[in-house]
């Protein structure tokens, strides 16, 4: 293929992209910094702000790998002020640990709901709301019709969208922009032969992209920003196939 | 105005016995050893028996007399419920006790056009509902009184005539004490205008001061202070509806038109609400409301719609609505907001992020929105306490030289654990009947009980991780030596 046909499918692949809502990353700023080569998978390479994300977790330690992971992304796009609100089925995330992560944890504004319908409501509400940095919901179940209710507030707003998904038995197709999946990985002690525990480690799969490219890394949080880490584990047991 | 239920417990005690219409009956109390009538229904009255009449001495003149107990503290029951029904017709309704009711219609005549028209509407809707009424409109509540009950001319005093109203009535129209009344007439002094020139030196000397005041009061020289019933709130709105209303569609368009009356004024006042409640009184006479409350004070009509469309539902309209009343029962000053034109990302101020919290609490409640500051306790349930409002900083600032789990179970929950070394993390537990194999652990981090606060052992804090990665909060109950107890107590991320 000439070189100049190249050039034609890329413009046209940028405007696609471009009337789909991803707007190319603005003169110097790269999104969200720290996740380093996992937002080359993003369309544009750039994370994806104004959107859905998906994150699916079965265990209470999924879930809890998934809310520190969350919450370092959450670190990035709360940079310049601003409040998040984490809609939660149970009230079992501790505040000061969110500040580990690198985030006010008086700035996240928690509620505490009994239904799964309830926090669908209190998300979508959210989600249209400018004032906020972002908005984290924990439910069991997200079908189709109201992950693209979500989509529809967000493309408004501009609010990113974090949905944590406990029910992991069908997992249909959503209108988020990602589906991610984080489990804990064996960390790696700060030095060799110190006893004790090394920074947290995940393997970070994102199943689903829109407009971008799946893929799995090893990822650590280590003096307040995600480090992505080269040498591939091979404790691959219990893995279960959510794609 | 002034209105008098001539016989108010036995018009009540008709209205639930339709049979007691046919005969004379009266309703006794005993009382210094003897029985008392104390209310006669019209029969009776008409038969010559009245109240503070011996019952003995009434059974006498009547031989069909039905002789009832009294319901002691009754009257005052059905006034209260009587003067709340008339807050339909003016805010300000005082309870006279033993039988009538004082309103200040100060302004409220013309919407039923004018005084004639406003006495006959509300005369006429008590009589229809069985009471026995007599209503008046003067000046002065004292003036009012006496033409409710001794008026024989007309019920209506034209502002400032009360003087040549009064001194055809007996003197027991001013409201007097049963002594005094009955020495005016031992001297001869059978009505009003046989003593309303005399000088007043003369009068308080042989009448007492109280003597003056009535008369004061009942002429305009002497004010005359009313307790409302329900206190009037400052911010009040109403609107009295044609036709009653039933629908939702209806009920929204009365909310916003009394949402942009109130605002007006909140705002050219520098005030913003935080409790609103809408009174609706019904057709059937019964109440219904419906509140909100917002986090901090607003004066924007469409938040506070917004607010309201999620109460609508609650409403129950039954045969319609025929009066709204919207109160905005708590009120705070405002700062008002310059207008941005470059908006940052204003965090916990933002006037969206209250307005959205306000919608979540009306619909959801107030008590699970939460926020966290940190506590000067090392305890790791008491590390934390919510915030009391959104603007609340932290004193102290967050810790984190010590692991924390993202998730903290609500309580620690017992595990079984093995462990080789004393003082040492255990090299496995089960928790919820699975086997966990510790990989590496870190601790442990001892955190004494707060001896002041509550009684117990210290707890010994380690941070493992299975072979799987995943790390767990544990800590141990007490010394090793002492058959400690090991808990699972969070999940790390």
């Amino acid at each position: 293929m000439p070189a100049s046909q190249h050039h034609i499918i890329s413009k046209l692949q940028q405007d696609i992209l471009r009337w789909e809502g991803y707007k190319p990353p603005a003169g110097g700023k790269t999104g969200l910094g720290g996740l380093g080569r996992v937002e080359e998978a993003f369309p544009n390479g750039v994370f994806p702000a104004g959107a859905v994300h998906e994150v699916v977790c079965a265990t209470p330690g999924e879930v809890a790998a998934a809310a520190g992971f969350v919450t370092g992304l959450l670190s990035a796009l709360m940079q310049e002020g601003g409040a998040c609100l984490w809609v939660g089925l149970s009230q079992t995330l501790f505040a000061p640990a969110l500040k580990a992560f690198g985030i006010e944890p008086d700035r996240v504004i928690f509620l505490n709901l009994l239904r799964d319908k309830d926090v669908l409501w209190v998300v979508e509400e959210a989600l249209k709301c400018k004032g906020l940095a972002a908005v984290i919901g924990e439910v069991s179940e997200l079908d189709f019709k109201l992950s693209r209710r979500l989509q529809l507030a967000v493309e408004q707003s501009h609010v990113t969208g974090f949905v944590l998904r406990n029910a992991t038995k069908k997992l249909g197709a959503t209108a988020c922009a990602a589906r991610w999946h984080i489990r804990s990985l064996p960390s790696q002690p700060v030095a060799e032969g110190l006893p004790g525990l090394g920074p947290p480690r995940w393997q970070v799969e994102l199943l689903k992209v829109r407009n971008g490219r799946p893929g799995s890394w090893v990822m650590e949080w280590d003096a307040g920003k995600f480090v992505t880490v080269d040498k591939p584990v091979e404790a691959e047991e219990g893995r279960q196939n959510y794609a | 105005m002034a209105i008098w239920f001539r016989h108010l417990v036995t018009d009540w005690l008709m209205l639930g016995r339709p049979q007691l219409r046919e005969v004379p009956f009266v309703c006794v109390m005993p009382e210094h050893n003897r029985i008392v009538v104390t209310a006669a229904s019209h029969r009776a009255e008409a038969e010559g028996i009245f109240a503070g009449m011996a019952a003995a001495d009434a059974k006498a003149i009547t031989t069909n007399l039905k002789v009832l107990d009294a319901i002691p503290g009754k009257e005052a029951k059905l006034l209260r419920q009587l003067g709340l029904w008339c807050i339909r017709y003016t805010p300000l309704v005082t309870v006279d006790k033993p039988d009538g009711l004082l309103l200040d219609i100060t302004g409220c005549a013309h919407l039923w056009g004018g005084e004639r028209g406003y006495l006959k509407e509300i005369v006429l809707k008590l009589r229809s509902r069985g009471y026995d009424t007599r209503a008046a409109i003067a000046d002065t509540a004292g003036a009012a009184w006496a033409v409710a009950r001794y008026g024989k001319v007309t019920p209506i005093i034209n502002s400032g005539e009360q003087a040549g109203a009064l001194p055809d009535l007996p003197p027991a129209a001013l409201r007097l004490e049963p002594e005094i009344n009955s020495r005016l007439h031992k001297l001869g002094l059978r009505t009003i205008g046989s003593f309303i020139n005399m000088p007043q030196r003369e009068l308080r000397r042989r009448f007492g001061e109280l003597f003056l005041q009535r008369l004061g009061q009942a002429l305009g020289t002497e004010d005359e202070i009313l307790t409302p019933l329900v206190p009037p709130v400052p911010y009040t709105e109403r609107l009295p509806c044609m036709e009653p209303v039933c629908t939702a569609a209806g009920i929204e368009i009365a909310i916003k038109k009394l949402l942009e009356q109130l605002c007006l004024r909140l705002q050219s006042e520098g005030k913003g609400a935080r409790k609103v409640i809408l009174k609706c009184y019904r057709v059937d006479g019964k109440l219904v409301q419906a509140g909100i409350s917002t986090g901090r004070g607003s004066h924007s009509v469409s938040h506070l719609c917004r607010l309201f469309d999620l109460q609508i539902g609650k409403i129950e309209t039954a045969l319609g609505i025929e009066l709204f009343l919207l109160e905005a029962t708590k009120v705070e000053d405002v700062a008002v907001l310059q207008e941005k034109l470059w908006a940052g990302n204003p965090g916990l101020a933002d006037t969206a992020l209250a307005e959205l919290l306000d919608r979540i609490a009306g619909k959801i409640g107030p008590e699970r929105i939460r926020r966290y500051l940190p506590a000067e306790h090392y305890w790791p349930e008491r590390s934390v306490r919510p915030a009391l409002s959104l603007q609340e900083v932290p004193e102290t600032a967050w810790r984190t030289d010590r692991p924390r789990p993202v998730r903290l179970l609500p309580r620690p929950e017992a595990i079984k654990v093995m462990s080789v070394l004393p003082d040492y993390p255990p090299n496995m537990f089960i928790y919820n009947g699975r086997r966990y194999e510790v990989a590496r652990a870190d601790g442990p981090e001892r955190i004494e009980r707060e001896w002041w606060l509550d009684k117990g052992t210290h707890r010994d804090y380690y941070a493992v991780e299975d072979t799987a990665g995943q790390r767990y909060w544990l800590f141990r109950s007490g010394h090793f030596d002492e058959a400690p107890e090991w808990f699972l107590h969070g999940f790390f991320a």
